[in-house]
């Protein structure tokens, strides 16, 4: 099953380059999209306000900001590093790394039908994953639902990106199943998987798609404002200056370990 | 005055909803960000604001003691046991403090006040407080003054 390509059994019906079109097609939407985006909510005029104003003590030098740069990429994009919640960061790992190999072997089997059958097999384990990091969001992580005790089925505006990308994977997901079995149902499974991918990439104007591309650039400039000293005006003394471990007032400290534990952060924050 | 959220660094975790004792820090329903629901009802504990690990949350201060420019923000670094203040002012002074977090465990910090021996008549006729000698450091080098500091106390109003 999981060597099974759908999109190979699909070039039988409609014509390799029309798949290939729609593909471009989906790419060049997420482009202007998020181009759009960008100007449209000045994420970018922000960006460069928050760069301007957060002169700190020191300049820092082009080394010192690709080690930013490069610790950035590493913890905060490939490992999501920003997020707090173990679970949460857990559930994006998967939907993230999910989505790209989803995508990734999309578009590799699409355009080259012959191809490997590994790029079936990734196919269909980063979907997935999608669909565990993705509902295991909706049903229990979300905020609402998690800090408001809200209902998981009151769907709205915000939703749209999570939503439509759940939908897009599990109908796809399950077209590749009908086909493989050859189902008369596909067809029709078919078409909302096309309708909701279509809702996926066309509407990053809308939708929180291109976080992954302004988030990344947030979570520099945060770095960056730690290492200048500007901080965003927050304090920079810390535990870790021997100096400071020898304050008359730090004695309560003095033979306290480096690491005290989570504190309140122990427990998840779902007391509403 | 009320605390108020940078949306940009927010990320709905809700440790705020839960540490509020006003109960008025929610998450917003479109935003899913939190917000103060009631800024009225707010009395500037400052919880929410050492528990967002984020540190989304700020408090304005009150324009007599903080005027436009300033900034007053806490890092509860509950790991390292400290808890760092940094002011800065309008003029660019900025002040850095560093302390111990001295909360204790729920029923730990009851004082054994019968075990404490009972004050001599001395103490009950001196003006210092219970434990006050103690407390204060009086024990180390005497009180803290402006002169010990090098300060001298000025008249008017100095920025």
């Amino acid at each position: 099953m999981l060597d099974f390509n759908p999109f190979a059994a699909l070039s039988a019906s409609i014509p390799p380059a029309a798949m290939q079109g729609y593909v471009v097609l989906m790419a060049v939407l997420v482009a202007a999209g998020t181009l759009f985006d960008i100007v449209h909510k000045g994420s970018a005029r922000y960006f460069f306000g928050e760069w301007r104003k957060s002169k700190g003590s020191r300049e820092l030098g082009g080394g010192e900001l690709a080690a930013i740069a490069a610790k950035t990429a590493v913890v905060d994009v490939l490992a999501s590093g920003e997020f707090c919640n173990t679970k949460r960061r857990i559930a994006h790992l998967l939907t993230m790394y999910g989505f790209i190999l989803h995508v990734v072997s999309t578009v590799v089997m699409v355009f080259a039908p012959g191809a490997d059958p590994v790029w079936a097999r990734l196919w269909w384990i980063g979907g997935l994953m999608v669909l565990v990091g993705g509902y295991w969001f909706w049903f229990f992580i979300r905020v609402d639902v998690a800090a408001e005790g809200s209902s998981p089925f009151r769907v709205m505006h915000a939703d749209l990106f999570v939503l439509s990308l759940l939908a897009a994977v599990t109908l796809g997901l399950i077209w590749a199943w009908l086909v493989a079995r050859g189902s008369g149902a596909a067809w029709l499974v078919f078409a909302l998987y096309v309708i909701a991918s279509t809702v996926l990439f066309g509407s990053v104007p809308w939708s929180k798609f291109a976080h992954m591309f302004f988030k990344p650039a947030a979570a520099f400039q945060k770095r960056v404002a730690h290492a200048n000293g500007s901080a965003e005006n927050l304090p920079t003394l810390t535990r870790d200056d021997p100096e400071q471990q020898a304050r008359h007032s730090m004695e309560l400290l003095r033979n306290a370990p480096m690491d005290m534990g989570l504190g309140i952060k122990r427990e998840a924050p779902r007391h509403y | 005055m009320p605390t108020f959220v940078y949306m940009t660094r927010c990320d709905g975790c809700g440790h705020c909803v839960d540490i509020c004792p006003s109960d008025i820090m929610h998450i917003d329903k479109t935003y899913r960000r939190a917000y103060n629901i009631e800024p009225n009802m707010c009395w500037e504990c400052y919880s929410c604001v050492k528990a967002c690990p984020q540190h989304a949350i700020d408090v304005r201060g009150y324009a007599d003691f903080a005027p436009l420019g300033h900034s007053v923000r806490v890092d509860r670094d509950e790991r390292r046991g400290t808890i760092a203040w940094r002011i800065k002012f309008r003029d660019g002074t900025e002040k850095n403090f560093l302390s111990p977090i001295t909360t204790k465990p729920w029923g730990q910090a009851i004082p054994q006040l019968k075990d404490v021996p009972a004050p001599t008549k001395e103490m009950r006729d001196s003006q210092l407080l219970y434990n006050e000698p103690k407390w204060i450091r009086m024990d180390d080098g005497g009180l803290r003054t402006l002169k010990d500091a090098g300060l001298r106390l000025k008249k008017g109003v100095y920025y």
